[in-house]
This record gives C-alpha cells, sequence and structure tokens, in this order.
C-alpha cells in the first residue's frame, strides 16, 4: 500500500514543477498551454489518490470531467492560436498588447 | 516494501524529470514528446491506484487526441525559438523560488498533518485504507455505473461541452481563401437558359 502522503507530494511536486513552467515559459503560447496540461495532470492526481485511499469512486468520475474539459479547453486554446498566428506571424505573448490590459 | 511500491516510486521520479523536461527543453517538439511522455508516466501510476478506466483514457484522450494536436500545431507554425527562450534566464529564479514555496507548503501541509491525514483516509473506510477489490470487480464497470445513473446530468452536459468546443474550434480556423478557381455548384444549377443566350434579331443580308 502506497503511503497517502506520498502520492500527494507527488501531486504537489507535479504541480510547482509546471507552475514554474509558466514563469520560465511566459513568451511561448504553446508551452504556456502545455503547462496548463501538466497542472490539470498533478490535480488529477489528488483526485486519484483519495479515491484509491478512501475506497471512494467519486473522486474518479471528477477526474474524468477534468480530463473532457482540459480536452476541449485545449482544442480551443490551439485553435485560437493558430488564427493568431495567422494574423500576427508571431506566437510571442509580449506582443499581444493591442487591448493594453 | 513490495514490488507495486517500488514500481510507484520508479515511476514517480521518471514522471518527475520528464516534466521538468516538458519546461526546460530548447524546442517545442521535444517538450511535447516529454509530455507524452509524463502522460504515459501517469497512465501507469493511475494504474498502480486502481483507477484503471482513467489510466486508459488518458493514454487514448491525451497521447492519441490532444497530444497530436499540439504536436501538429507546433510543427505547423514556424517559431522562433531563439526569441521565445530570450526571457528565459531572465525568469528563472523567480520561477524556481516560487515553486520551491509551493513544494514547501505543500509538503509542510503533507507531513505536518499526516497524523490527521491518516485518521481522515482510514477513519472513513473504518480502519482498512482501500477495500480489497472483490473478485470480478471491474472499474470500469463501476464507474459507468456511476457515470449514467447519479452522473447522468454532468454527463450530457460534458458532452454538449465538447460539442460546443469542436464547433468553436471548427469556425474559429476555418477561413474562406479568396482568389481560389473552385466550382460553385448552386450557382452552376441555379443558372438560367435565358441569362447564357442572347437572340438577336437583325436582318438577313443578301447578296
Amino acid at each position: 500500500m502506497i503511503p497517502l502522503q506520498h502520492e500527494l507530494l507527488l501531486s504537489g511536486v507535479l504541480f510547482s514543477i509546471s507552475v514554474a513552467g509558466i514563469f520560465l515559459n511566459r513568451k511561448n503560447v504553446i508551452l504556456l498551454l502545455m503547462c496548463i496540461e501538466l497542472l490539470l495532470l498533478a490535480v488529477n492526481f489528488n483526485f486519484i489518490a483519495f479515491s484509491h485511499q478512501l475506497g471512494d469512486l467519486h473522486g474518479q468520475v471528477f477526474v474524468f470531467f477534468i480530463l473532457t474539459v482540459a480536452a476541449a479547453e485545449s482544442a480551443i486554446g490551439l485553435a485560437i492560436l493558430v488564427v493568431l498566428f495567422r494574423q500576427r506571424k508571431s506566437i510571442n505573448v509580449e506582443t499581444l498588447d493591442t487591448m493594453k490590459g | 516494501m513490495t514490488f507495486t511500491e517500488i514500481l510507484f516510486y520508479v515511476f514517480s521520479a521518471i514522471l518527475v524529470i520528464s516534466s521538468i523536461g516538458v519546461i526546460t527543453a530548447r524546442n517545442p517538439v521535444h517538450s511535447a514528446l516529454f509530455l507524452v511522455f509524463a502522460f504515459f508516466n501517469s497512465a501507469v501510476l493511475w494504474l498502480l491506484m486502481d483507477a484503471e478506466f482513467l489510466a486508459i483514457v488518458l493514454v487514448l484522450v491525451y497521447v492519441g487526441a490532444v497530444m497530436v494536436l499540439f504536436l501538429f500545431v507546433v510543427m505547423m507554425l514556424d517559431i522562433n525559438v531563439a526569441q521565445m527562450r530570450a526571457g528565459f534566464t531572465k525568469f528563472a529564479p523567480l520561477g524556481i523560488v516560487v515553486a520551491l514555496i509551493v513544494i514547501a507548503e505543500i509538503g509542510s501541509v503533507v507531513w505536518l498533518k499526516s497524523s490527521a491525514i491518516d485518521a481522515a483516509a482510514l477513519g472513513a473506510s473504518s480502519g482498512v485504507a482501500a477495500p480489497a477489490a472483490a473478485e470480478g470487480y471491474s472499474n470500469t464497470q463501476a464507474l459507468g455505473e456511476l457515470l449514467y445513473t447519479q452522473y447522468l446530468y454532468p454527463l450530457e452536459l460534458a458532452s454538449v461541452l465538447l460539442l460546443v468546443a469542436i464547433v468553436a474550434a471548427i469556425s474559429l480556423t476555418m477561413h474562406k481563401r479568396t482568389g481560389q478557381k473552385v466550382q460553385d455548384i448552386n450557382a452552376q444549377v441555379a443558372v438560367n437558359a435565358k441569362d447564357r443566350i442572347r437572340i438577336v434579331k437583325m436582318v438577313t443580308e443578301k447578296e
């Protein structure tokens, strides 16, 4: 039996690696999307760890829905990225300041 | 230490290393391939955590669909890698500090409160952490029974969400190219004989 602490720590390490990835690669939108995928994977690890330890299947149902939403999100994100590249010939985040936000 | 535990730690180490590879690789294609590797390792870990159906779904949906989409986009777009990497070293200290803080916080919660977690985890299932699976137990069947009864409306919502995502992605990327010589079937069918031939009456010429 794997201790719950180790599973949670793995998920935490994965989460912080992807947070660091968002800081490191903040010019490249594709890598930002990949880091978000990794973040969601870390969250899913938490759900599955607790589902495993508690013998409760509802956590896995949640993971199922998170996977669905993440797939939809990345498909739309990549579509936006393709349109963006077609317009600007670049995917640099720093040039996306049209809205002065 | 049992064989399962050894497998868990080995695959966890590979997962952490490959996710570090995702965020530090120079080439976005390498990052995407590292991410594929990370997903495969996560699928193995989920198998070890008794989530067989989700492990297969992770491989099919993520490695089979989402990451192929990522690879398509990465290879289709012509990205200036050097320009993209410009701020890497500038942001590296901040990123590492934030990551260490997050690890420290989560670690402190997990380790310092581990007795509370143990009590909560063990108390809920009355002494036995995870009930051993019964003979003939199918994770897929159990998940399906839950999804199609208790979670039916969320399931329908998820399917509608996927439909919306398809429509959005297609309508975003579809664009009409101008200046192409293509057939317009509607115009061809709707054409009228009167518009095509003009009969001109004129006097017959005689020699």
